[in-house]
């Protein structure tokens, strides 16, 4: 018997043709040319690969695609792609380009039904569920849609339950309250939908320190995505394999 | 040295830009990425990628004129590789939302992986991410395309359902989830299955890219 493998995965937040970063999903900077940075974090052994174009569904679409294949040229590793997707054919043509699952939140808020459409052409481990939630009181949170600026109404375990019936292969659990402040991640916020939820839980926003790693893990995450904390050179993702190792934290032998 | 021609079918689902691309920079100029049949019959080696439901998968052959042609190349002797669907494809039989018949390259069946353990614990369906791959039988990686593959090379995947072959000998490679053995590779004579990605398992994968063009 085995205990599960978390996956370590680069998060790259772009805004047309840059990679941005920002704090609680606001107050971007520009750090760079994605496909460099993702060719980088590939090197060093990531496992996978998340593109997010955070203001495409704010002003349509967006240099993605361009981004998406470039990056493909380079790097073996998986891609999730979101941003600005609305329709089964703007999935089409991410596929196309390279990626191999993409991450839906605010065309899923807004039309459930997506998230069937996809799951049922490009089956569940495709359709990854992006939900972006903001604690709202003890174990209760919202999400959020546009990129963190309009609230939505829904709960967040409702929500992440009623995408995995609807056919959601995995979730991408961003935190907006920790997103970008190195101060941990939202354990109670992990916990509360791996609880809920019988697919892979990613866990994103708030990577500091090493012990962030095992008390995300330990709530039943199975992937943990990074993103200033690379971008800014703080860590590479060979420490922090090695610091999941350290851990006690399976992960892939690179 | 003359280049083989590799033919990576085309019916219309998966992400052929990241296999073309893992052929190319393991040095294969010849790669056609095709639906056309005299394509495939002409090629030195076919890779069969695909992600998806198997009905559909099966589909897209039909609707393109693509299923004899790939029986027809497969016999000649020649490699063949399934890629994930593309190897579940060459089974049988497939399980998955009904039953669909495959392409019986490989005598197998398409079933899903258990959800629940021995122990009554739930596995987290479907499987996302990487493995170490484990030899069924002492030697069965020798003279086979996955020759040289140690306990520490890893593999990326992505299923809910696998091929169970009908014969044991025809099972290549397996990994290990929560306690059930979870086929990852088959093969009968030249003809591969790989559940796994090589395309997208970094260099452990396009190791194994190379020894398909190498063969």
């Amino acid at each position: 018997m085995t205990e599960k493998t978390v996956r370590l995965i680069a998060r790259l937040d772009v805004k047309g043709e840059n990679l941005i970063k920002g704090v609680h999903l606001e107050g971007l900077r520009v750090i760079g040319d994605p496909p460099e940075y993702a060719k980088r974090y590939y090197e060093q052994g990531a496992d996978e690969l998340i593109y997010l174009d955070i203001v495409a569904s704010l002003y349509g679409r967006s240099n993605l695609v361009d981004i998406v294949r470039r990056t493909a040229h380079d790097v073996f590793v998986p891609m999730t792609v979101g941003g600005g997707i609305r329709a089964i054919e703007d999935v089409d043509t991410l596929l196309r380009a390279g990626a191999d699952k993409v991450a839906i939140n605010t065309a899923a808020v807004r039309r459930p039904d997506l998230i069937s459409e996809v799951s049922k052409r490009y089956g569940a481990q495709c359709m990854v569920l992006s939900i972006e939630a903001k604690r709202q009181s003890p174990g209760k949170w919202e999400v959020y849609t546009d990129c963190g600026r309009e609230r939505s109404g829904v709960d967040a375990i409702e929500w992440a339950q009623r995408g995995v019936e609807l056919g959601a292969g995995e979730i991408l659990l961003t935190s907006i309250d920790q997103e970008g402040t190195r101060k941990g991640f939202d354990t109670h916020l992990v916990g509360a939908i791996t609880e809920v939820v019988g697919v892979p839980v990613i866990c994103s926003g708030g990577y500091g320190q090493p012990e962030h790693l095992s008390q995300a893990v330990g709530e039943g995450a199975d992937a943990i995505a990074f993103a200033d904390v690379l971008h800014y050179g703080r860590i590479t993702l060979k420490d922090l394999r090695d610091i999941a190792k350290a851990s006690g934290i399976r992960v892939r032998s690179v | 040295m003359i280049q083989k021609k590799i033919a990576v079918v085309d019916y219309g689902i998966g992400n052929l830009y990241s296999v073309r691309r893992a052929l190319e920079s393991c040095g294969a100029e010849h790669i056609t990425v095709t639906s056309a049949a005299e394509d495939i019959l002409s090629a030195d080696k076919v890779i069969l990628p695909g992600v998806g439901a198997f009905a559909d998968g099966m589909k897209g052959l039909k609707e393109k004129n693509l299923i004899e042609p790939i029986i027809e190349y497969a016999r000649s002797g020649k490699t063949i590789l399934g890629i994930c669907l593309g190897m579940q494809l060459l089974a049988t039989v497939s399980e998955e939302l009904g039953l669909h018949q495959g392409l019986n390259l490989i005598s197998g069946r398409v079933v899903p992986i258990p959800t629940e353990t021995e122990k009554g614990k739930i596995r987290k369906i479907p499987y996302i991410g990487w493995t170490n791959l484990i030899e069924p039988r002492a030697n069965a990686w020798e003279r086979s395309l996955l020759n040289g593959l140690g306990n520490n090379d890893w593999v990326y995947l992505v299923h809910s359902f696998h091929v169970q072959p009908e014969t044991e000998s025809d099972l290549l490679a397996t990994y290990d989830f929560d306690g059930y053995a979870v086929t990852a590779a088959v093969r009968t004579e030249n003809i591969y299955g790989y559940q796994f990605h090589p395309e997208k398992s970094g260099a452990v994968g396009l190791r194994l890219v190379q020894c398909f063009l190498d063969a």
